[in-house]
């Protein structure tokens, strides 16, 4: 049955609409009084690829600049150690951990989006999902960064990985780190074949409308010699449907063995079961919210008003509701945990968060993931774009708020209070951070301007069929 | 770096100006359940059959997650290289790793001397003798208010001590680490 229905959305046949009706349901036909046509898709998507403006340079030099000054951190932390990045005892972690769990997070939405909403038949994903890949990808390649920026000895980071060699050393596979490197690795391969996968259509769009010899040679070999017959958009779409399927779980793996890093510990505030749903939730919820904050700036940019409309962002703000929500509850879980628990440390902890020295941080979190998005309840505010945008950027905001609290508080104030300390940020620590935000949007600028960035044979999928042949229909 | 420190605690008394100043030396407390152990990913911490927790300090990659994990923040790290210029690198004790930037230490109980009157007591084919090993911070202290030994032999002096009434191990009834170092209590009279 699913296979068959897969099958005809991909297959774009003119009777689709009278043979499959209920695809239609939900106020998925575009509300405007003309909606889109196939060509239009084709052009205003295409047109992304055009060469790039003044801003489009200026953006990328921002983007690399930034990288450069993560690139020179980090060469400084490699000559002169640990040190340069302001660490002291106790908090062995810090702003790299923080960030790692930020990125982790941020790549989980992509994920969500393309193959779980894929799954549920949410035709509301069919203009985000390319986008929200694409920061999947990028975002656990900055993520990745991480664990070896951290490390106190980066130049043996293979001694993490198992491989064979003369001292028959193997990793210990009880430490979570070891788990989080194959998380990390396996999300990475399969996020990214995934992307792939769902690329090659658009790209024979383009590479049959491309104009210079780069791109057509570009695009001739990344669309793996697509032609759009029926043969092949049937293995495709089967294709596509297994690696939705084989992607779903990791949307869960991921980050609960993300979350294991702290759970798996004895520190009072790591320690605590709720983690992994608790970090899976907390990662959708800082995933959509960074998918918008891409989003926004684009449409304007590349005029897609017509095809990310309003229901779009109502659709996406009410997954952020939804998150944060759960968010929310788990915030207080934690607390009750630690108060029922009447196990000393753990109060001390969950006292210290809010009423400590960096209470700021735990408030600047609350306001920002659990009040201030409550706003999304009205129903005008979801459809108001730069209120969504603001929204969004006060949830990233505030989901590295929350990764600071659970790393920086816990370990801050363990069970020895001789050992109660804290650590200052450094201009190293600082930069790595801006450097690894250079590096997620060195890839994002150059994505947009190289390949399609909005899925222009899964929109059509969406679009009433053209009743007579159009012009320039075929993909 | 220090590898035993003396943690200072001021309790003060209740309705009261009163207070009095208490001290704990602290060093690695040897746990038979070391929270630090199964979380290096690269086996560079691990037990030995002695009851020691042993650090490979050239196997160590500076995840720091071990002294995360230390309930007893007694695991120190080389945020940078320490060089240290001639003539006084001569001080430097020949009988231990140098270690560089990016990796973690700790006390290992002189695991060194260990080796040593080990080697010894082979040589002379007999079995290592109570009190023939001293740590640097036993033989260094002047009140002998730390003792080292075999803890399987009912006769070592440290063995006795550990059974003693007063004899308590940090933390270990909240979380069960099983130290293998053991504190007396103090006793105080009230007058």
């Amino acid at each position: 049955m699913s296979h068959h229905q897969t099958q005809h959305q991909h297959t774009e046949c003119t009777s689709c609409e009278d043979a499959h009706p209920s695809r239609f349901r939900g106020g998925i036909v575009p509300t405007e009084a003309k909606p889109l046509t196939y060509e239009e898709v084709n052009t205003t998507v295409l047109a992304m690829l055009e060469p790039p403006t003044y801003r489009w340079w200026l953006f990328l030099a921002l983007c690399l600049a930034a990288v450069a000054i993560g690139g020179v951190s980090w060469t400084r932390q490699i000559l002169n150690g640990m040190t340069e990045a302001g660490k002291s005892h106790p908090d062995m972690w810090g702003g790299y951990i923080t960030t790692f769990v930020f990125w982790v997070g941020i790549a989980h939405s992509g994920t969500l989006i393309s193959a779980v909403l894929y799954l549920f038949r949410a035709h509301f994903r069919m203009p985000i999902y390319r986008l929200a890949e694409a920061m999947t990808v990028f975002a656990v390649l900055t993520a990745g960064l991480f664990p070896l920026i951290h490390l106190g000895r980066v130049w043996y980071f293979y001694w993490l990985m198992p491989y064979p060699n003369e001292r028959a050393i193997w990793p210990n596979f009880r430490s979570p780190l070891l788990w989080d490197v194959f998380a990390v690795s396996t999300y990475l391969t399969i996020s990214s074949t995934f992307f792939i996968i769902g690329l090659i259509p658009d790209i024979a769009v383009a590479r049959d409308a491309a104009k210079t010899k780069f791109r057509k040679i570009l695009y001739g070999i990344t669309s793996l010699g697509w032609s759009g017959s029926h043969p092949q958009w049937k293995h495709y779409t089967a294709a596509y449907l297994f690696f939705a399927a084989l992607a779903t779980p990791l949307v869960v793996s991921v980050h609960s063995v993300v979350s294991w890093d702290f759970a798996m510990s004895i520190v009072p505030g790591w320690h605590a079961t709720i983690f992994p749903p608790y970090f899976v939730a907390g990662a959708i919820f800082s995933g959509i919210a960074m998918v918008i904050t891409i989003m926004v700036p684009l449409r304007k940019i590349f005029g897609l008003e017509r095809i990310l409309e309003p229901k779009h962002f109502d659709a996406m703000c009410k997954l952020i509701l939804l998150t944060s929500g759960i968010l929310t509850y788990s915030y207080g879980v934690e607390f009750y945990t630690a108060w029922f628990s009447n196990n000393e440390f753990e109060r001390a902890q969950f006292w210290f968060r809010p009423f400590g020295e960096v209470g700021a941080a735990f408030w600047g979190m609350t306001f920002c993931n659990c009040i201030f998005p409550q706003l999304l309840w009205i129903k005008k505010l979801r459809t108001n774009i730069p209120f969504v945008f603001c929204v969004t950027i006060l949830i990233n905001i505030g989901m590295w708020l929350e990764r600071f609290n659970i790393i920086v508080q816990s370990l801050s104030h363990e069970y020895i209070p001789y050992s109660w300390g804290w650590y200052n940020f450094s201009w190293v620590d600082i930069g790595i951070v801006i450097g690894s935000f250079g590096w997620f949007g060195m890839w994002m600028t150059l994505f947009v301007k190289f390949f399609p960035a909005v899925a222009i044979t899964e929109i059509k999928e969406i679009l009433p069929a053209p009743r007579r042949v159009a012009q320039g229909g075929n993909h | 770096m220090s590898w035993l420190r003396i943690e200072k605690y001021i309790d003060t008394e209740p309705h009261s100006e009163e207070f009095t100043v208490n001290f704990l030396p602290m060093m690695c407390q040897h746990c038979n359940n070391a929270p630090c152990e199964p979380v290096c990913p690269v086996y560079a911490t691990y037990h030995n059959e002695e009851g020691l927790n042993a650090m490979v300090y050239n196997r160590c990659v500076g995840t720091r997650y071990c002294s995360n994990n230390c309930s007893y923040k007694v695991r120190r790290f080389n945020w940078v290289t320490i060089d240290v210029p001639e003539p006084l690198s001569w001080q430097i004790n020949p009988d231990v790793t140098k270690r560089t930037m990016g990796v973690m230490e700790k006390c290992t109980f002189c695991v060194q001397r260990i080796a040593e009157a080990k080697d010894k007591a082979k040589d002379e084919g007999r079995l290592v003798r109570d009190g023939e090993i001293q740590p640097a911070c036993a033989q260094s202290c002047p009140t002998q208010a730390i003792a080292f030994g075999n803890l399987n032999d009912p006769e070592s002096r440290v063995s006795k001590l550990s059974n003693d009434k007063r004899a308590y191990k940090v933390l270990d009834h909240h979380i069960n680490t099983q130290p293998a170092v053991s504190y007396l209590n103090d006793i105080k009279y009230r007058l």
